[in-house]
Parts: structure tokens; C-alpha cells; sequence
């Protein structure tokens, strides 16, 4: 089965440096575009806050995937470095007044270093042990955040103000479509970066890593430092979707990053394909439309099954856990799999193969 | 010193309950090397097994034992053919989460059909309290002690004499278990003893002696410690490959 196109002959560096080789490609980007443009004027605010949410999780499931499907170092601590990028954000441009750019880039930073502190047994430790120091990290930054007075100075939630930089101020009747323009630049930039980074010597240096560690070791990566990098890259992306989670909701609480949210987060890159920038982007909508579709089936539905609709919060856990070993063992390549399957058996089309 | 003695008892009893439940984490691991996040959940299912059968249809409490057990050997049984057995060979991360999900969905399933409130149950072991150098102590606890030596005692002595593994599913404190495990080695069954022990104590003492909030983030801590200082546990199989 062919997964990528054949047939495509680079006469040149820059087209081969290009991203969309195929007339079809620039097609399916270009549409892509126009319904990333149309959406704020079409959706209404609550699916448009919907479509926000998925958003920030596209920030956070393409950081996650860099480190889980790309590097191969598995975490659980996502959760935990949501907070740390939230806190972070919020403290230093409510508290110390500095512009919320600048707050979120600190951000950024600080998470990438927590990231990287918390990465240091991923150097001694693989698979299932690292999963469990991960899992450890987790507790201990839920740990602190929540214990931790000075963070809530003692109120247990931190009330975020709405968002204003350089004297624009998000207004509260276009709140929805404001925060959409900021965040899809935010993912989009999140995206390109990512997927850049995978054609860099760095990026082949993780993959590297993950496919063989002592093979790469061989051929001369600094394994400690790609690790690590990865550790840092990874939790910056994620804490720059804490900041934003922090800005756009506008409250900050312990219970919104909890080990459910790190569960949440693999749950996407899987569904949609580990080691797939892609996959992260498809994993993040579905997860999110999830339970949204579910509630939705559920209501409609009432009167011939109210089961369902009283035990909601239940059934979507069901479905959500369902999908997740169904998704496993049926396609453990995810979603981008499933596409790439797609679009060959259109080209093929009416041969099989 | 009656507090210590307190403490020393609820840490025992504490720390035997977890230690059963770890052992469950262990023989699984030492069967099939996957780790099995969905422990926890078995418990629910035989504990909710047993209410239904003891307290809603009003059976016999050996029979009502009986059927529990039975029953989470079953969805034991099945999931290891149905889900496990399929990702045999994958990677760690797909094994991990495959049983999260389990998890999650066993989770939800009893949650629809017995609700999130906790049911009430007869006392089933003796209540009551005896007097120990001062310090008052629950029978109960003193009966959780002795079961939980006697079923680790036995699976020692199984692990000794046999070479198969059961698929045996017993009590979980959910995710508290992997500080024990990883402490005592993940695929020692002295191992996971000593380790229940020494984290039920770490927890009562801590919470006895300094703040009740910290023994909850303490035995992770530990479990840090130890994977940086020794990663395969104090009686673990040295297997780590370094790079």
C-alpha cells in the first residue's frame, strides 16, 4: 500500500524544501483556509467557544505528540505542566502587571525548564518506569499547585483578567471571535513550527531517539541532550496552551489540570496518530467533539432513551475509554492513518492497489 | 507512645492492603510484563459484585464472596483474551493506555448502573476495639492484618513452587500502588511486601506526626528517589539497559 504520493520529481532544492508537493495538496490547504476563515461568521458563541477550546487542545496535543510520538519518551505529566504554564502566566501579568505577551513568553519558559527538570530520569529510565516518573511529577506539581497559598494568595482559584495588550481590549459581545483569531494564530504557528522542526537535524535527532536509542547513540546523538530538548520543546508548546487555557477562560483552578487532563491529552495523540503533527490536530478536534456529540445525541434522543440522557457524564466516559482500546487495537496509527488510507484508495480508485 | 503505637497499627493494616493490592500489579507484570491500570477498577467490580449479590440479593456470605470473585475472573479472563492479548509486542505507550481506557470504561459502567453514591453494607468483620499499651485500636484492622498475611504468605510460597502466573485480580488503591511496586521491584513478590509496608507506615507516620495533606504527595516522592538512586527496586531484577 502506497501511504505517501509517488510520482513527484523535485527539479529543484526550493520545491523539494516545500511542504505541499501536488496540485491536490494546495487544493485541500486553500479550502482548509477558507473554512478556518469562514467559521468565526458562521458558528454561533457556543460552538464557537467549542471551536476555541479544540484550539488551545491542538497547541497542547502537538507539544505532547513531539515528546510521546516523536521521541518516544511517554508522559503523564501533562496535566501538570498545563498548570505550570497557567500559574506562571496568569501571576506574572495580573500580580507583577507586566503585558500578557511578555507573561505568556515567560510562560513558556519557565515550563519548558520545569518540563526539563521533571525530564531528567527519562535519561536513566524507558517505557513503563518513565511512565511512572512522569506519573509522579504529575502528583507533585498538583501537589503544590494546590497547596501552594502564595500561588491563590489563599483563595484556592485565581480570578484572570480579561485579556488587553497595548491598549486593545477583548470586548465581552465579540469575546468568542476575538479569542478565535488570537488562538488560531497562536495553533497555527504551534503547527508550522512543529512540523518544521521535524525537517531539522534536532527534529531527526528525537525520531532517532525513539526508533532506536543505542542505534542513535551510534551514529553520534547526544542522546541526554535530545532528550532533554525534547523535554524542554515539548513542555514549552504545552505551557504556552496552559497560558492561553488561563487568559481565555479566566479562571485558574487546580481541578482543570488534573492526571485526567494528562490522560485526556495521550488519549488525542493516539486517536489521532502518534508521530503525526497531523494526527495531533485531528486527535485534539475529535476528542474534543466527543462528548460534545454525545451530549447532544443524548438530548436529542431524550424521549426514547432518557438513560442515557441522566447517566450523561457516565456514557461519554464509556465512549471515551471505548475509543481509546478501540482505536488501539483496531488502528493503533490513528486517524492520520485512516486519511492517508483515504486518499489512496481515491488515487487508486477503481484499482485496489 | 500510644500514638505511635496507633499509628504503627493503621500504618500495618494500610500498608497490608496496599501490598495486596500491589501484589496484583506484580503477578500480572510478572506474567505478561503489562502493567495493568485498570486494577483498581477490578476491585470496584468485585466489590460492587459482592454488595449485589450480599446485600441486594441477600445471599449467604461465602457464596456471596464466591461470586464476586468469580465474576472479576471473568471480565479478567476476557479482557486479557479480547484486549491485551491483541497488543502483545506493541509499544509501552499503547500497552499503558490501553488499560487506562479499561479503566475509564469499567469506571463508567458501574458508575451507570450502581450511581456515584456509596452504598451502605453491613459490617462483615468483627467491630469493636481492643486496648494495646494504651492505645485504641479497631478489631477490624487487626482482621484486615491477619487475611492480608495469610493470602501473601501463600502467593509467596505459590511464586516459590510454581512457575505459572494467575491472572489474579485483588484489592487496588488505585494509582498508590506504583510508589510500592517500584520500591519493592516490579516483579518481586518479597519485594512488593516490604514495599506496602514501608509506604503505609511513611503515610501514617507523615500524616501522624507532620501534615495529613503531605502523605498523599509523600510516597511519590519516595518513588522519585528511588527510581533516580534504583530504578529496578530494592529486590527487583537488575535488567535496566543504560544508555
Amino acid at each position: 500500500m502506497a501511504a505517501t504520493a509517488t510520482g513527484i520529481h523535485h527539479r529543484s532544492y526550493s520545491s523539494e524544501l516545500r511542504l505541499r508537493a501536488t496540485k491536490a495538496e494546495y487544493f485541500r490547504l486553500g479550502l482548509m483556509v477558507v473554512v478556518l476563515l469562514v467559521v468565526p461568521f458562521v458558528l454561533d458563541n457556543y460552538w464557537l467557544s467549542i471551536a476555541n477550546t479544540i484550539l488551545i487542545a491542538v497547541i497542547g496535543a502537538v507539544g505532547l505528540n513531539i515528546l510521546v510520538g516523536y521521541t518516544g519518551q511517554i508522559s503523564l505529566g501533562q496535566g501538570g505542566f498545563l498548570a505550570v504554564g497557567a500559574y506562571t502566566s496568569v501571576i506574572i501579568s495580573d500580580r507583577m502587571g507586566l503585558p500578557v505577551p511578555v507573561a505568556i513568553a515567560l510562560a513558556v519558559l519557565m515550563t519548558a525548564a520545569v518540563g526539563t527538570f521533571f525530564g531528567l530520569p527519562g535519561l536513566r529510565l524507558k517505557g513503563l518506569y518513565l511512565a511512572i516518573a512522569t506519573l509522579a511529577s504529575q502528583q507533585i506539581i498538583e501537589f503544590v499547585i494546590r497547596r501552594w497559598e502564595w500561588l491563590t494568595e489563599g483563595q484556592g482559584f485565581i480570578d484572570v483578567e480579561r485579556l488587553e495588550v497595548a491598549g486593545f481590549r477583548v470586548e465581552r459581545t465579540m469575546f468568542e471571535q476575538q479569542w478565535y483569531w488570537i488562538l488560531l494564530a497562536c495553533a497555527v504557528l504551534t503547527v508550522v513550527t512543529a512540523r518544521n522542526l521535524f525537517r531539522t537535524g534536532l527534529g531527526r535527532s528525537f525520531m532517532a531517539v525513539r526508533d532506536q536509542d543505542i542505534a542513535a547513540e551510534a551514529i553520534g546523538v547526544n542522546l541526554a541532550r535530545a532528550k532533554l530538548t525534547a523535554f524542554a520543546v515539548s513542555s514549552g508548546f504545552v505551557g504556552l496552551a496552559g497560558a492561553l487555557t488561563a487568559h481565555y477562560t479566566e479562571i485558574v483552578t487546580w481541578e482543570r489540570f488534573t492526571l485526567d487532563v494528562s490522560i485526556l491529552y495521550l488519549a488525542m495523540i493516539i486517536v489521532g496518530g502518534l508521530g503525526s503533527i497531523a494526527g495531533a490536530v485531528y486527535g485534539a478536534i475529535f476528542m474534543t467533539l466527543l462528548p460534545v456529540l454525545i451530549r447532544e445525541a443524548a438530548t436529542g434522543i431524550r424521549d426514547v432513551a432518557p438513560f442515557l440522557a441522566s447517566q450523561l457524564p457516565a456514557v461519554q466516559n464509556a465512549v471515551f475509554g471505548l475509543t481509546i482500546i478501540v482505536f488501539l487495537i483496531v488502528e493503533p496509527r490513528g486517524l492520520d492513518r485512516i486519511w492517508q488510507r483515504i486518499k489512496d484508495y481515491v488515487r487508486f480508485w477503481p484499482f485496489r492497489y | 507512645m500510644s500514638t505511635f503505637i496507633n499509628l504503627t497499627v493503621y500504618g500495618l493494616a494500610d500498608g497490608a492492603i496496599l501490598a495486596l493490592a500491589a501484589l496484583g500489579f506484580v503477578l500480572i507484570y510478572k506474567a505478561t510484563s503489562v502493567i495493568n491500570f485498570a486494577q483498581g477498577e477490578f476491585l470496584l467490580v468485585g466489590a460492587y459484585m459482592f454488595y449485589t449479590a450480599f446485600v441486594v440479593l441477600q445471599l449467604p456470605l461465602a457464596l456471596a464472596v464466591v461470586f464476586g470473585v468469580v465474576v472479576a475472573t471473568l471480565i479478567g479472563v476476557l479482557v486479557e483474551r479480547l484486549i491485551l492479548r491483541p497488543m502483545v509486542g506493541e509499544n509501552p505507550i499503547s500497552i499503558i493506555m490501553v488499560t487506562i481506557g479499561l479503566s475509564i470504561f469499567l469506571r463508567s459502567v458501574v458508575q451507570m448502573f450502581y450511581g456515584t453514591r456509596p452504598q451502605a453494607q453491613p459490617p462483615v468483620l468483627p467491630t469493636g476495639s481492643v486496648n494495646v499499651l494504651g492505645a485504641t485500636i479497631p478489631v477490624n484492622r487487626i482482621f484486615v492484618l491477619l487475611i492480608a498475611a495469610v493470602v501473601l504468605t501463600a502467593f509467596t510460597v505459590f511464586f516459590r513452587r510454581s512457575r505459572h502466573a494467575v491472572d489474579q485480580n485483588i484489592a487496588a488503591f488505585g494509582l498508590l500502588v506504583f510508589p510500592v511496586v517500584i520500591l519493592g521491584g516490579l516483579d518481586s513478590v518479597p519485594g512488593t511486601i516490604v514495599g506496602g509496608l514501608t509506604i503505609g507506615l511513611l503515610k501514617q507516620f507523615t500524616s501522624g506526626y507532620l501534615d495529613p495533606g503531605l502523605a498523599t504527595v509523600i510516597p511519590y516522592v519516595v518513588l522519585v528517589l528511588i527510581l533516580l538512586v534504583r530504578p529496578y527496586g530494592i529486590f527487583g531484577e537488575t535488567r535496566i539497559e543504560r544508555v
